[in-house]
């Protein structure tokens, strides 16, 4: 399960996310959902903070936002 | 409705406004929403001080436009409602009724009419009758409109308004006058106080575990939209039986005269007045005008030589009268406007005239 | 992996139909979020009015009335006067609230009538194509204003929290915005607040939320957001305006 989850065809590619996210972690794809938008799409999991600032600009309830268990997270190191 | 028995039920003598307020709140009404207007605020005030101590919510609204938008919340959310208004009240309310009638919620609503158009002036009148009966607002929605022509009766069509309002969730309007709310008449209230009236199920009182309930009027799909609109043409199909008339004297009349509420009051004196004289008149009284007694009239077409239609407007209920009748018999019109009253002398001399016309005696 | 941010529960997961970037969205997520959080779901009737939230009852899993416009304050109070211990809330735009519903925002405000209000200021008429409203700023162009706000024609445009404030029937009051994650939380925790206050039974209270409209801006969203910034929060600074001014209720 990733860290970021973007419903793909929910977003309408108003990059708020994109903007909003301190580490830079989303970008925009080049490839259009079903309803004519480029999605939001998570590109770099490592750097991702699990912060949930695109999950709390984002208008549409597209993104769902993961925590690494405190355990997973020390063994992963 | 059971039968009163006349003889036992105890009398008081009440004003037209106060009794139709004290068979509301017999009647179970939860919530009055109103604002003050001439000729009818006693009923406000009547609900301001009784009210509350009968179980129910009174509020003085900021204007009829929030009075019956009040009204669509409470009813929406399982209430029996209630407001009342005169004449330029109701033009207030024209939208609140649309959305009503559209998302098919009960209420009974007041007109106390008054002398128009514009501010008009405070006196009885009957011309609101197109305004109340041939549409709820906007769009193809109806009132149901009950007439009554005593205070007595106001009081008895108040607590049906309640129920046929339930039975069809649609809007009851009574349709009176400032004479009948203002004057003081004996009346008695009936015993049988209104059964506690379950919640409907699509009440919007919180989903609690339960699907999500909607009262709303938009149907964005016009071919969704005609099928509502389609609903509620079946529903004032269906409205139909509750037609409601008084045929006085008509068994072997040669003329009859159509009238409503207060004129017809007036009118049954001029029939027995001209009966005296030796013409066989009788009066034929909707009171139901929504539905308006269609069948009554053609029928009475075809067995009188004409029909006298006395209003005080300038010619409204007429035109139902006319279209009932279909040209079978002769439709004459009489009136007086601005809230001046015919009297029964005057009636008399029209009967008299309309029957020296058709040469009928 | 554990849950950090998902849907709640007050909301459906039926689309919006909200143009891209608008903040509706988050608003609506919010008054959710704030619903579920204080266990209310439930019991609480949304009043839905008319602007580009006319639709919002899809987006909530709430009992909902859809109210004429500019009148959900009254139906609100209907409800609300027959069933007083349930929540009730509006959810309006500028041109309901503040333009044709003058009258009774200002009178539910006044009798302190127990009710919540989420008034989306985003001093524009989105729904019906980008006409001036009550709050457009000065110099602002819309489609009725194309050479901009005039103040000589078209006056001043109106801060309502200010205004209402001065009702006593007022138990709290705030204004905050929707540019971000810092006043997205603040948003949030205003909403929450108002509705506490209705759950105390302390009177009215209502919760303006400048808000962004991309479309009739004819900005992108992320300018939008900026032009929020820079010329929304002069005009109307955000704030709490009444806090703790509870009713005595009897």
């Amino acid at each position: 399960m990733p860290k970021v989850v973007i419903d793909v065809e929910r977003c309408k590619g108003c990059e708020l996310c994109v903007n909003f996210c301190p580490p830079k972690v989303l970008a925009m794809s080049a490839t259009l959902n079903t309803r004519g938008f480029y999605p939001a799409v998570l590109i770099d999991e490592d750097r991702c903070t699990s912060c949930a600032a695109c999950a709390i600009v984002c208008p549409d309830v597209a993104i769902s936002v993961y925590k690494a268990e405190r355990a997973q997270r020390v063994a992963v190191g | 409705m059971t039968p009163m028995d006349a003889a036992t039920a105890e009398r008081v003598l009440m004003k037209g406004n106060e009794a139709i307020a004290e068979a509301a709140i017999r009647a179970g009404v939860r919530a009055y929403f109103g604002y003050p207007i001439t000729p009818q605020s006693e009923i406000s005030e009547y609900m301001a001080r009784v009210l509350p101590s009968r179980g129910g919510v009174f509020l003085q609204a900021e204007s009829e436009v929030a009075a019956i938008n009040m009204l669509y919340g409470a009813a929406g959310a399982g209430a029996r409602v209630m407001t009342s208004t005169s004449s330029p009240g109701i033009s207030l309310m024209q939208e609140g009724l649309s959305y009503l009638v559209g998302s098919e919620l009960p209420c009974v609503i007041i007109n106390v009419m008054r002398g128009g158009p514009g501010l008009g002036n405070i006196a009885p009148s009957q011309a609101d009758y197109f305004q109340a009966t041939k549409s709820a607002g906007h769009g193809d929605g109806r009132n149901l409109v009950l007439a009554p022509a005593t205070i007595q009766e106001a009081a008895d069509l108040t607590t049906l308004a309640f129920d046929l309002a339930d039975r069809y969730r649609n809007p009851a309007m009574i349709l009176t006058d400032g004479i009948t709310g203002q004057m003081m008449e004996p009346v008695a209230f009936r015993d049988d106080a209104a059964p506690r009236r379950p919640v409907p199920e699509w009440a919007t009182t919180g989903a609690g575990d339960g699907p999500v309930r909607l009262i709303s009027s938009i149907y964005l799909d016009p071919e969704a939209l005609e099928a509502h609109n389609q609903r509620l043409v079946e529903k004032y199909r269906r409205m139909q039986a509750e037609v409601r008339f008084e045929a006085y004297q008509m068994e072997d009349a040669a003329l009859a005269v159509a009238a409503y509420g207060l004129v017809a009051r007036i009118a049954r004196t001029a029939v027995d007045r001209a009966r005296a004289k030796g013409l066989r008149v009788g009066l034929l009284r909707p009171i139901t005008v929504y539905p308006f007694p269609s069948a009554a009239f053609a029928d009475a077409a075809g067995r009188v030589a004409a029909i006298l239609t006395v209003e005080m407007s300038a010619g409204q209920m007429v035109e139902d009268v006319r279209l009932a009748v279909a040209g079978r018999a002769p439709v004459r019109f009489y009136s007086r406007l601005g809230g001046v009253i015919p009297t029964p002398p005057e009636l008399v001399a029209q009967i008299e005239r309309l029957a020296a016309e058709v040469g009928a005696r | 992996m554990k849950a950090v941010f998902t849907r709640p529960q007050a909301l459906s997961d039926t689309p919006m139909h909200y143009c891209p970037g608008c903040t509706h969205g988050v608003a609506h997520r919010l008054v959710a979020e704030v619903l579920d959080e204080l266990g209310v779901r439930g019991r609480t009737i949304g009043v839905a009015s008319v602007g580009c939230s006319v639709f919002a009852y899809n987006y909530f899993n709430l009992d909902f009335q859809q109210a004429a416009h500019g009148r959900a304050p009254a139906v609100a109070t209907g409800i609300k006067r027959v069933l007083p211990d349930r929540i009730v809330f509006t959810y309006q735009g500028d041109g309901d609230l503040a333009a044709i519903g003058t009258a009774e925002i200002v009178h539910a405000a006044n009798r302190g009538e127990n009710i919540t209000v989420i008034f989306i200021n985003n001093a524009v008429y989105g729904m019906t194509g980008g006409q001036m409203a009550p709050t457009t700023l000065v110099g602002m162009r819309t489609t009725t204003t194309p050479f901009g706000r005039d103040v000589r024609t078209a006056g001043h445009p109106i801060r309502v929290a200010e205004m209402l404030a001065t009702l006593k029937g007022v138990a709290y009051l705030a204004r905050t915005a929707l540019c971000g994650v810092a006043h997205i939380t603040k948003t949030k925790c205003a909403i929450r607040k108002a509705i506490q206050a209705q759950l105390a039974g302390l009177g009215f209270s209502l919760v303006e939320i400048l808000s962004t409209c991309p479309v009739t801006w004819g900005l992108t969203p992320i300018d939008a957001v900026k032009w929020l910034e820079a010329n929304m929060l002069p005009v109307f600074p955000p704030g709490e305006f009444v806090t703790d001014r509870g009713q005595e209720r009897t």
